[in-house]
């Protein structure tokens, strides 16, 4: 059987996740890949916002530094630009990243830093008790939406990919395999990776949505996340409400961290030149 | 005051001086938004760091800049920020992550006038309580300023020397008037100066825990990525670095944070005192504007007035005894300040009623001159 517990600090469980979450899930699924790829837990960093999702970094034995609410993008620059050698993971919530933190997120796109961004997706805010989101779809019940979320809500992947990232992919946790296999490829890119993983969260959204029990929730994800190839060759009827999933983004460009290494080599060559 | 250094006699302007200090001091991290007056430490920096294998980013926001300068340090590098009122208003929340998570750091505000926008131009000192309580819930502050360009420079090899020892965000509080005076200062022979690196960690990584108190009540942080493997929290943690509900460890948690500044006032309080024995009155003031007060008390001494100068060049935590005993051999004091009151009020409060306090006040963007200060020295006398 496979051993979890070498990459979990068994000390601080139980988890304060809700039965029924899919957190943990996502937590498993990150130790399968950093194992798969043989990260030791020494050279790898989980840095994490404020949230449910965000608890993740007090689960998972790796150097793991919890800041404030949406800024675990800024904190994680810091810590990737002085260390480059580190693989430095994010892990955030929806609202986490894309309302409070999204400027973070779109200039770390856009800098094309390499952090992997694990961006829990559960349409709601969670650790606060259900208030509106803003992936919260259209008419969906918050807390603070008791008549029906009116906003439009965010396309966070698209987001990503129109602000600079390399490497854009959505994964969810029924289709286990398939997140194991985008989150270790954003591991292994080179530059800003974003893995939007759609995720239940019974107690603030499925209760007030007509998905009262975790396997509502389950089987929804089972039923509309798509992988994207498949997506594109049903007919127009078919796809109303589906969400593509897969690697939807994945390109070359320039990496900021490797620019300023290569920069400050060039400096230092034109001044042995000089001298 | 330090002793007239000797070493390279160059100009050079107050911002510029931070800048040199910090890398004196073994900065190699520089995070920052720009914003008047205190840009020059990052255009300085950009050329630079790089130079020296050190790291210079621009970012989106004050509050990531914040935010990168905390990573960079758990990460191993002497890190620094500069900003102005605006810009330290939004670094509020994470400086107080840096706070309860005990990651050493430097922040630079080079103040001018708000509420708001206010005066982007013009010198003032109206940050001097946010300093002290800008960022939520009880804690201890560290907080230097200075007065000239050396001064400039070697507060901020201080700041960072504190920021290791304590184990704390260190706030440097200058003014408009001292980041922008271009003037002569000494830039101290290599290896003059002394530098307080980063403690390692000297327990194996199973026996390590990172907010364990060391034989100074300072815990030690290992750098990110050299084996020893633990959490850094914004929530109330025990001596793990893992949340705690237990009250009695929140306790502990709090107290600590504000007792391991208190505990070592003696090191870390710092002041210049000018003709202050049999001084009748004795004038309180910092930053540019002491510069004004030097002048004002020499011209009251010359006229044969009694007048002295406290010159406090840490502000916080506040020199309380030292006002308290000088409270008891004057008459009074004279606050001189660009703001209205906000460290006349800190006199006033250590002063407990041993002498009167006069403010001086200015805020419209102006320089408070030797002037107005003899001319209320006179009047209180
Ligand atoms: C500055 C600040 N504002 C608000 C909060 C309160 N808060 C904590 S978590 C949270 C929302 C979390 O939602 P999300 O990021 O979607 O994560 P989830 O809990 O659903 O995993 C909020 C608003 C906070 N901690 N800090
Ligand atoms: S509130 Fe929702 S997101 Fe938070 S632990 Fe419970 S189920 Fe998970």
């Amino acid at each position: 059987m496979f051993n979890y517990l070498d990459y979990v600090r068994e000390k601080n469980l139980p988890h304060i996740w809700c039965s029924g979450c899919g957190d943990g899930i996502i937590l498993k699924a990150l130790i399968r890949s950093l194992k798969k790829l043989g990260i030791s837990k020494d050279e790898a960093v989980m840095v994490s916002g404020i949230g449910c999702a965000s608890r993740t970094a007090g689960y998972i034995d790796i150097n793991t530094l919890h800041t404030t609410h949406g800024r675990a993008i800024a904190f994680a620059t810091g810590v990737k630009l002085a260390k480059p050698n580190l693989h430095v993971i994010v892990v955030t919530g929806d609202g986490d990243a894309t309302a409070i933190g999204g400027n973070h997120y779109i200039h770390a796109a856009r800098r094309n830093i390499d952090l992997t961004v694990l961006l829990y997706n559960n349409f709601i805010y969670g650790m606060t008790g259900g208030q509106v989101s803003p992936t919260t779809p259209r008419g969906k019940m918050a807390s603070t939406a008791p008549f029906g979320n009116l906003e439009p809500s965010f396309n966070i992947a698209g987001l990503a990919q129109a602000a600079g990232a390399s490497f854009v992919a959505l994964g969810d946790v029924y289709h286990v395999q398939q997140l194991d296999k985008l989150i270790a490829s954003a591991l292994q890119k080179k530059g800003f990776s974003v893995v939007e993983i759609l995720t239940p969260c019974p107690t603030a959204y499925g209760r007030r949505n007509k998905q009262a029990t975790p396997v509502d929730m389950m089987n929804w994800l089972k039923d509309n996340v798509v992988l994207k190839d498949k997506l594109d060759k049903m007919a127009e009827d078919e796809k109303a409400g589906k969400i593509a999933s897969g690697v939807l983004w994945d390109v070359e460009k320039p990496e900021f961290t490797s620019e300023y290494g290569k920069l400050i080599a060039r400096l230092k060559t034109e001044k042995q030149t000089k001298e | 005051m330090s002793k007239s250094p000797t070493g390279k006699i160059v100009m050079m302007q107050g911002n510029d001086a931070c800048a040199e200090g910090a890398i004196w001091a073994g900065c190699r991290f520089f995070a920052g938004y720009p914003i008047t007056p205190s840009s020059e430490i990052a255009e300085y920096l950009v050329r630079k760091l790089p130079k020296i294998g050190g790291t210079f980013i621009q970012m989106e926001d004050e509050i990531a800049a914040m935010g990168a300068i905390i990573g960079a340090s758990l990460a191993g590098a002497k890190a620094l920020t500069a900003t102005s009122g605006p810009g330290f208003s939004l670094k509020q929340e994470n400086l107080g992550h840096a706070v309860m998570a005990e990651v050493p750091c430097v922040v630079v505000d080079v103040q001018r006038g708000g509420p708001s926008t206010g005066t982007p131009t013009l010198p003032a000192q109206m940050d001097m309580q946010q300093a002290r309580w800008g960022s939520h819930g009880d804690h201890g502050v560290i907080a230097l300023s200075a007065a000239s360009a050396q001064e400039m420079f070697e507060q901020t090899i201080r700041a960072f020397n504190l920021a290791e020892t304590y184990m704390t965000p260190v706030i440097l509080l200058f003014d408009e008037i001292v980041g922008h005076m271009t003037e002569r200062m000494v830039l101290p022979e290599k290896g003059s100066v002394e530098i307080v690196n980063r403690r390692h960690p000297e327990k194996s990584p199973d026996k390590y825990f990172p907010y364990e108190k060391t034989e100074n009540g300072i815990p030690i942080l290992a750098n990110f990525g050299t084996g020893y493997r633990y959490n850094v929290t914004g929530l109330c943690h025990d001596d793990s670095g893992f949340p705690t509900n237990d009250s009695k460890k929140i306790e502990a948690n709090i107290i600590h944070l504000t007792e391991k500044i208190e505990r070592h006032r003696k090191d870390i309080i710092r002041w210049r005192e000018l003709y202050l024995d049999g001084a009748e009155v004795a004038v309180f003031a910092y930053g540019g504007v002491a510069r004004s007060a030097r002048r004002a008390v020499k011209e009251c001494r010359e006229a044969g007035i009694k007048a002295g100068l406290f010159e406090p060049t840490t502000i916080w935590p506040f020199p309380s005894e030292e006002i308290l005993d000088i409270a008891g051999r004057v008459k009074a004091f004279v606050v001189p300040e660009l703001n209205l009151g906000q460290m006349a009020r800190e006199v006033e409060l250590a002063a407990k009623c041993r002498a009167e306090i006069h403010k001086v006040n200015r805020v419209d963007g102006d320089p408070i001159t030797p002037k107005q200060i003899v001319d209320k020295i006179r009047e209180v006398v």
